[in-house]
């Protein structure tokens, strides 16, 4: 394995400069070998709350077919279950990898061991010792009431605050003992990924807010979760993957730039969109709208940048999973952003706004994009952490067509559905009954793409255990992907 | 980029500035609300019903809010007289307008439905009140019991959804809740004109 990279002289930027740093192997191993502790373990978290996320939103999705189904305990209700699913998905297995992934990344870019190790360690054991006794305390029924920041303020937000704050002291002290001059364009989004986090988590759970202005707070929290945090370090990830594993620069220093100033411009206003029509004053929902409609720039810039970078080389996905979900996660976001765009504006929103439209734009955001992406980021970087290749090629094809393909009926299915429920509550002479009728076969669809992801989910949690914890991996004597090998079909390539 | 200063000071700026455009800025622009002499602050009971409406979840497909008519149906499919606007919620602590629509608008429930029995059998079971409803049952807030005891209220649950023995009794809980749910009625006029939100682009 090289990891040398030769590029075009062309590419006057720093893209360039950063591939033209000849690094021998064994210096990116002993990068790799510096964060192994908090990487693996963080891994290892967060395919556990995978699975747990996976029960809880099965559970959710199928009480919507069948509304007795588990009914009679306070601590199986809906309402308790559905944001348990959330908050363990989105802080238990989407956060705690990236945490890995940052800590992995950040050695190799900045070209240095990984400092505070330990401190990101811990950081990862409070955070998750905050979300579990959170979620506890979530089913047992003490929710702080707001969507996305249920999590209990006393017992729980201060470890999850201290944890973060941990993880993030890591990567800011490797930062700033870097040995290179430039910061590639995956390290902006990463360590400003922290700042952001702490700044919004703080504001979101102060206890001050009341009426409106605690809604006001509560879509700042959300949105900025989202896109300054879930979407920026899987964007950083994506913008690692593609050029390292294609072998070529990023296309454009410049649209990196503009990507990125401009998500942290825009994104950050965006938040009173999930409010359009309330109660607030509504200069604000416009303030947001507009923004929304601004996104337009990072997420084209984006776009543009990195399927340029990749154009011409799709054929390297047979080969590869991690760029095969990697370019398929850098599609997905530039879809959901699309989407998300059309749904902020109002001629849009009045009928898609309260409907299962917006469960499907979550998904296709936080399946489709971050979780691809990070199972992306998990098969590139757990053979070279661990040193070993994953064991199964037949295994890592049927993960990815069972969740790819689940997803994509979980997404088309409950986008019908969000659109016919949302067309029925503006129609004046149909009564709320036909709104819930007409959802009903499509929610039963999503159920189905449940089962189909959930067994993907099995599949991948499966293939980890085999990879991390028996010798099957160390059969493979070859570095990963040395021996080019069709991953995801049979056929060798001509 | 070479400078983290550059970084760090611009990523903060954005965040910061974007702070202070939608939270603090309207924090204290809205400190100067005065709640409408017709809303009156809830009760200890409709507090405590408030917060089993949050600890069970019910926000996560009940809305509490009335949009403009000029965009939406809201108004002329019976959710309530006018928009609804700040302040409404002044006593509102945490908010719980919410963001799906799965169930029907509850901010003005109490004046739809005034009748306490309903509220406590359609907790109870749903489908035994609105046969196509995906609601989830609250048997939990109920007591199954044997035989009712002096001073318990007894539920009047239709046949196939009655226990197959003993009485269903009511717990101060499910009083509490629909003490909180009839008490949700904002049919007073809007407080003030300018508050009437204009229509949004
Ligand atoms: C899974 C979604 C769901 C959850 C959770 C839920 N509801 Fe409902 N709710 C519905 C649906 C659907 C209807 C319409 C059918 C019906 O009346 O049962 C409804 C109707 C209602 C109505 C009658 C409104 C009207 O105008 O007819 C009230 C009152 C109500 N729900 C209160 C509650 C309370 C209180 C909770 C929490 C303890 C709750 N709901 C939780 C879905 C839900
Ligand atoms: C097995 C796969 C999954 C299934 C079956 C599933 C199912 C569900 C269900 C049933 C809901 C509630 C919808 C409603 O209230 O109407 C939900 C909401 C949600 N899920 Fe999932 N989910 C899955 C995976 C994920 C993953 C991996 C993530 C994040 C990384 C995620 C994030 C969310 C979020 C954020 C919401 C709230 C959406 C909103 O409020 O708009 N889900 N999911
Ligand atoms: C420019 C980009 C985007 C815009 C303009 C946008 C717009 C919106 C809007 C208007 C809503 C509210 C829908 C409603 O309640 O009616 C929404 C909800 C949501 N969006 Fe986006 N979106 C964008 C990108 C994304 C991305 C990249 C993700 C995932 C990483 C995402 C995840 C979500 C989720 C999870 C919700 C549901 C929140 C909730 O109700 O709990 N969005 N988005």
């Amino acid at each position: 394995m090289t990891e040398t990279v030769a590029s075009p002289r062309t590419q006057q930027d720093s893209t360039l400069e950063h591939s033209k740093i000849r690094v021998s192997a064994d210096e990116v191993a002993a990068y790799d070998h510096s964060g192994r502790q908090p990487v693996l373990l963080g891994f290892f978290i967060a395919v556990v709350w995978l699975l747990v996320g996976t029960v809880l939103g099965d559970i959710s999705s199928f009480k919507f077919d069948r509304p007795d189904l588990l009914s009679e305990q306070a601590y199986l209700t809906f309402g308790r279950i559905r944001p348990a699913h959330l908050n363990v998905m989105v802080y238990g297995w989407a956060s705690t990898a990236m945490f890995s992934i940052s800590l992995w990344l950040m050695p190799r870019l900045c070209r240095t061991r990984l400092r505070w190790a330990t401190a990101a360690t811990a950081g990862i054991l409070i955070w998750t010792l905050g979300l579990a006794v959170g979620t506890v305390l979530l089913i047992a029924g003490y929710s702080d009431g707001l969507e996305w920041l249920e999590l209990d303020g006393q017992w729980a937000d201060p470890l999850l605050v201290a944890g973060a704050a941990l993880v993030g002291a890591s990567i800011w002290r490797t930062l700033a003992a870097r040995r290179v001059h430039h910061l590639y364009v995956s390290v902006w989004y990463v360590a400003a990924s922290y700042p952001w986090f702490l700044i919004i988590f703080i504001a979101g759970n102060l206890p001050i807010y009341q009426g409106v202005e605690s809604a006001a707070v509560n879509w700042f929290y959300a949105h900025n979760a989202l896109g300054l945090w879930l979407t920026t370090i899987n964007l950083g990830l994506i913008y690692y993957l593609l050029p390292k594993i294609i072998g070529r620069p990023i296309y454009s220093y410049w649209l990196s730039l503009v990507g990125f100033w401009g998500l942290a411009l825009f994104y950050a206003l965006n938040g009173m969109h999930h409010l359009i029509g309330g109660p607030l004053p509504s200069w604000m929902i416009a303030t947001s709208i507009t923004a929304s409609i601004m996104m337009i720039i990072p997420v084209v810039a984006v776009g543009i940048n990195q399927h340029m970078t990749v154009v011409g080389r799709f054929g390297a996905m047979r080969y590869s999973p991690a760029l095969t979900l990697a370019v398929i996660a850098a599609m997905s976001y530039t879809a959901v952003s699309l989407q998300g765009i059309l749904t902020a504006l109002v001629s849009v929103n009045r009928i898609t706004h309260f409907t299962h439209w917006t469960i499907a734009h979550s998904h296709l955001g936080l399946y489709m994009f971050v979780t691809l992406s990070l199972f992306g980021g998990m098969y590139y970087i757990l053979p070279r952490v661990l040193k070993k290749e994953w064991p199964s090629t037949r295994l890592v094809r049927a993960h990815i067509l069972l969740v790819g393909g689940g997803m994509i009926l979980y997404v088309v299915a409950l986008g019908i559905g969000g659109v016919l429920q949302g067309l029925s509550l503006l129609a004046p002479s149909e009564g709320f009954e036909v709104s819930v009728t007409s959802t009903r076969p499509w929610l039963l669809m999503r159920s189905v793409a449940a089962v189909i992801i959930s067994a993907g989910h099995i599949v991948f949690a499966y293939h980890a255990y085999l990879l991390a914890f028996t010798h099957r991996g160390s059969l493979t004597r070859q570095p990963p992907f040395f021996e080019l090998k069709p991953v995801l079909v049979k056929k060798r390539a001509p | 980029m070479t400078r983290l200063l550059v970084l760090i000071m611009g990523a903060m700026a954005t965040v910061i500035f974007a702070l202070v455009v939608l939270v603090i800025l309207p924090k204290s622009m809205l400190s100067q609300l005065q709640a409408p002499p017709q809303l009156k602050p809830p009760s200890e009971q409709e507090l405590a019903g408030r917060s089993l409406y949050i600890s069970n979840g019910c926000i996560y497909c009940h809305t509490q809010q009335v949009r403009d008519p000029s965009f939406t149906a809201d108004i002329s499919k019976g959710l309530g007289s006018r928009p609804s606007v700040p302040e409404d919620y002044i006593h509102d602590k945490p908010h719980l307008l919410g963001t799906m629509r799965t169930g029907p608008d509850l901010f003005n429930v109490g004046a739809r439905l005034p009748d306490r029995n309903w509220h406590l059998l359609h907790l109870y079971q749903p489908r035994a009140l609105v046969p196509w409803s995906i609601m989830p049952a609250f048997p939990f807030l109920f007591r199954h019991k044997p035989k009712a005891d002096p001073g318990d209220k007894v539920l009047e649950v239709p046949k196939p959804f009655a226990p197959g023995n003993g009485v269903v009794v009511v717990s101060e809980e499910a009083e509490a809740l629909v003490d909180y749910l009839i008490s949700l009625r904002h049919d007073y006029p809007a407080p003030s004109n300018e508050d009437q939100k204009e229509v949004q682009p």
